[in-house]
């Protein structure tokens, strides 16, 4: 209900924390704004613009869409699966490994999966899910979830991952970065080419290819999808792209957006389970499309701009907020200002009633969307919608009598007048007023104005 | 109601379209008389920027961006110039090929280091798993982002330019295009074709710790192309 | 053209920082306008908007539009309360055709004060003279919704005595956001830290903007920490002989 303010206060009073928040965001920021430059990509906004377009159309038809994905992925030799639910998802993956005698699966990272707490459900009935992306994999080891949207282990240090090695995998400690990866390279390689299932996220559905579009720099998607018998897919419903050639505008923004890379180091566009004489490759594939609530979002005209979002995390990157409290201080997996938004529609706008209001609504996520999602705008009809409830619970409190009061002051002239002079008895009585108290215990409370400009200005004479 | 039906009807109600109406697609089948809501109309075709530029500088540019990548690239003559050019790559190391045409032509087939003519999954995982670098050629090569390009087909498996540490790709200078865009301009539907095309831009990585980059966590840590001008 | 102007001088302004008012009197009257200030002028609405009180951001809006119906060319010392106006006042109206038009019909007049000065007046050069080592600090609203960001460097740069020096986190958010401030109020403070670490840097002892907020923002924080930094409105500095 109310804002996690100890947690809050820790990770702001955390030098090594903030620190590493600052730095890493900050890095991409300087990479994603190289390559995003009129020099490096004179067409950025017209990109954007193109992104934001095709995802409304999308978006506003996608029912089409979706129907011709599946009929796409159909046509492949695939299977597509609709699911209301994250256990409507598990409970398909267990009943599958069930029939396949599948004791342990390899996912590449998926958010999606994270909403679900896929893997959890999957432990509960000793399915065993091996995350493989070197970050999720310390998570995993850790349990711990994501950090951030992209760079999952944000928060970590090669100390904090030593630290965890040791523990779970019983070996002797090692900090040297390169060394850890050589370690979880090794753990992983196995389980790639044992597990009976690959399951991996979508950043892409192409609708009129019946085909997931995956980017990634690791490999471990490409080997998930690659090297298992069985393929799974799951991919919200909005993820869906009209045509394949559409991806010349979604990839060369996703990339330089994310990382500051022109395009990732793999990018896998997969249409279903090996075909003809394919040497290797998946034998059957599975397209997982998960509503769990994002049909709710569908339902506001002006919100359901929320589901354009590619899951860049540029916006995690440049939020002020983000950049303070980092992501284990939001409520839900998406942390930032995506999380800001879409939490409260999934989630009911009265769970976390302080989220849409944990920002000064600065734009600065707004300017960075590759697909022009307007997050401030959105957050201002959440704050609205708290504000309604309120009023209609009667349960505003002293902010709401302080909004009617100012009001119908700014709505009175003489009275507005008349209360000039009250800002000398006001200001002195801030530092001791509840809520104002924590505001002045971060700064000093200014000066009233001995005369306000109303006054001076009535006092001058007149020019003519 | 199943799921399906429930979802399609969900986003139907949401979208003020008609509620409950019946799925409109069977499989693979689509009634071309089918009324299209005029919204989809609205979608404009998509925009492809291809640079107009000199092919001939396809090639440098290729190696450039592969090179910045943290790649190798090698520009040869004719085919018989591959191998020795190669060669200090191969020495006291094996590899599995992969059954491109082109490979052989090159000579990369018949080298005793290297194994080729899997048409077995499992035999393939395994001899890839187990050698030190994958040779394949490229179905097309992007000159802007120095990306290859790899169709499965059973001419090129995907695990050869995965599973090994290392990966050379030995591709003619006919298959470079411009960039992604044009790509898509000549493979519209590349589901049409094979079920995974690749784009490989650099040699695998993470930063995911302190944002230190390392090379070959999954894929392959080193890669090299070798680009021949005649095929 | 017309040399009379209507100032719309902002409540922080009134309340606050009377001063900012006063030097964009000066600057403008000596630039041959006649200033007039509709004296039944009270607020924007943007407090009461961004934190979700749309009925009462209604109400201020429309006392605004009644206040300001005959004004010609309505002046406003701050970006985050030219942008309301110009931007938000079509949300706040969007379901009152009415309201909506004169609303929509009011945006062509209304001009934050650096960007009337070099578009309107068409003037860089207002006389001034500040000595001293100075930063600018880019406000959220005038540099996104507004796109202000090289006018008041402009202006800056013709004051004579004046050194300009960036900061290096020029676009990043003060964190004052209205009631952000007062609801998070260890993020608000961490923000604006931020910020002065990195204006300490430049060596400035005088941090300017087109935002009041921003800048109370900034030298509450400074006065706690007892950094010898002050803040200007871009106004004053214009003033300054």
């Amino acid at each position: 209900m109310n804002a996690p303010e100890a947690e809050i206060q820790q990770t702001i009073s955390d030098p090594r924390l903030q620190l590493a928040i600052y730095t890493a965001t900050g890095r991409v920021m300087d990479l994603r704004a190289k390559v995003v430059s009129d020099e490096a990509l004179p067409d950025y906004q017209a990109l954007r613009e193109e992104a934001n377009a095709i995802k409304k159309h999308t978006i506003e038809n996608l029912d089409h869409y979706l129907e011709q994905l599946e009929s796409n992925v159909v046509a492949h030799g695939g299977n597509v699966i609709y699911c209301r639910t994250g256990q409507e998802a598990a409970d398909f993956v267990l009943d599958l490994a069930k029939k396949r005698g599948v004791h342990m699966l390899v996912k590449s990272k998926s958010m999606t999966s994270e909403e679900i707490h896929f893997n959890e459900r999957l432990e509960e009935h000793q399915l065993e899910a091996v995350e493989t992306d070197f970050g999720e994999y310390i998570l995993q080891l850790a349990h711990q979830r994501p950090y951030h949207i992209v760079a999952p282990a944000l928060h970590l240090t090669r100390f904090d991952v030593a630290d965890i090695f040791t523990k779970e995998l019983g070996i002797e400690r090692e900090e040297v970065i390169e060394n850890q990866t050589k370690i979880a390279r090794g753990v992983l390689r196995r389980k790639f080419l044992e597990a009976g299932m690959g399951v991996s996220g979508a950043n892409f559905l192409v609708a009129d290819s019946g085909a997931v579009v995956i980017v990634e720099n690791e490999g471990n998607a490409r080997l998930s999808t690659s090297a298992p018998k069985i393929h799974i897919a799951i991919a919200g419903i909005e993820k869906v792209i009209p045509r394949a050639q559409d991806l010349a505008v979604f990839l060369n923004l996703l990339g330089r957006s994310a990382t500051g890379q022109p395009l990732t180091v793999y990018t896998s566009f997969l249409s279903g389970p090996r075909r003809g004489a394919e040497i290797d490759g998946p034998d059957e594939f599975y397209l997982l499309l998960l509503d769990n609530g994002r049909t709710k979002l569908l339902a506001d005209p002006d919100k359901r701009q929320s589901l354009y979002c590619i899951r860049c995390g540029a916006c995690l990157n440049h939020c002020p907020v983000y950049r303070k409290i980092g992501g284990h201080n939001y409520p839900w997996v998406y942390s930032g200002p995506i999380g800001a938004i879409i939490t409260p529609q999934f989630h009911g706008i009265t769970g976390d009633a302080w989220l849409p209001f944990a920002s000064s609504l600065c734009g600065a996520c707004a300017e960075v969307c590759p697909v022009k999602i307007d997050i401030p705008k959105v957050l201002l009809k959440l704050r609205a919608e708290v504000v309604e409830v309120q009023r209609r619970e009667d349960s505003g409190g002293w902010e709401r009598f302080a909004f009617q009061l100012f009001a119908w002051i700014a709505t009175h002239p003489r009275i507005y007048l008349s209360l000039a002079t009250l800002g000398s008895i006001f200001f002195p009585l801030v530092p001791h007023l509840g809520p104002l108290k924590k505001w002045a215990s971060q700064r000093s409370v200014p000066e009233p104005a001995k005369q306000s400009f109303h006054q001076w200005w009535a006092s001058r004479k007149p020019t003519s | 109601m199943t799921a399906r039906e429930q979802i399609l009807g969900d986003i139907r109600k949401a979208l003020k379209g008609t509620a409950g109406q019946p799925a409109l697609i069977e499989a693979a089948s689509r009634s071309s008389s089918q009324q299209l809501p005029a919204s989809l109309e609205q979608l404009p075709a998509p925009t492809l920027r291809i640079p107009r530029s000199d092919r001939n500088l396809y090639a440098d540019l290729f190696g450039q961006k592969f090179e910045n990548l943290g790649g190798k690239c090698f520009r040869v003559r004719n085919t018989s110039a591959v191998v020795p050019a190669i060669a200090e790559l191969l020495t006291q190391k094996s590899a599995v090929a992969s059954n491109s045409p082109f490979l052989r032509k090159c000579g990369i087939t018949g080298l005793p280091q290297v194994h080729a003519g899997f048409t077995e999954r499992d035999d393939l995982k395994e001899a890839c798993a187990s050698v030190d670098i994958g040779i394949t050629s490229a179905d097309y090569a992007l000159a802007a982002t120095g990306t290859l390009v790899m169709l499965s087909s059973p001419d090129e498996a995907r695990l050869v330019s995965l599973l090994p540490p290392s990966h050379i790709a030995i591709f003619p200078r006919s298959h470079l295009l411009a960039n992604l865009d044009e790509l898509l301009s000549i493979l519209p539907r590349p589901a049409d074709q094979t079920s995974s095309m690749v784009l490989i831009t650099g040699p695998s990585r993470t930063a995911d710790i302190e944002q230190r980059l390392v090379r070959g966590v999954h894929g392959p840590g080193q890669i090299f192309a070798v680009i021949v001008d005649e095929e | 053209m017309s040399t009379r102007v209507s100032l719309f001088v902002t409540c922080i302004v009134d309340q606050v920082f009377p001063q900012v008012g006063i030097a964009i009197t000066q600057v403008l009257e000596r630039l041959g306008y006649r200033v007039d200030f509709p004296k039944a002028q009270t607020c924007c609405g943007q407090p009461a908007f961004n934190s979700g009180y749309t009925e009462e951001a209604r109400n201020i809006a429309r006392h605004f539009l009644d206040v300001f119906q005959d004004s010609e060319t309505i002046i406003v010392p701050s970006g985050s309360c030219a942008s309301m106006i110009s931007h938000h006042f079509a949300d706040i109206f969007e379901n009152d055709p009415q309201l909506l038009a004169e609303a929509q019909a009011l945006e062509p007049r209304v001009f934050e004060f650096s960007r009337f000065l070099l578009e309107v007046a068409g003037v860089e050069d207002v006389g001034a003279r500040f000595d001293g080592v100075v930063t600018y600090h880019d406000s959220c609203h005038a540099l996104r919704e507004l796109r202000i960001k090289a006018g008041p460097r402009k202006l800056l740069s013709k004051v004579r005595g004046l050194t300009l020096a960036e900061m290096t986190t020029a676009e990043e958010c003060c964190g004052f956001g209205g009631t952000f401030s007062i609801k998070f109020p260890e993020v608000s403070g961490a923000m604006a830290r931020t910020k002065i670490d990195s204006i300490q840097q430049t060596g400035a002892s005088t941090i300017v903007s087109i935002d009041s907020s921003c800048l109370m923002q900034l030298q509450g924080v400074i006065d706690r920490a007892g950094l010898p930094i002050r803040t200007l409105h871009l106004a004053e500095v214009l003033a300054s002989r």
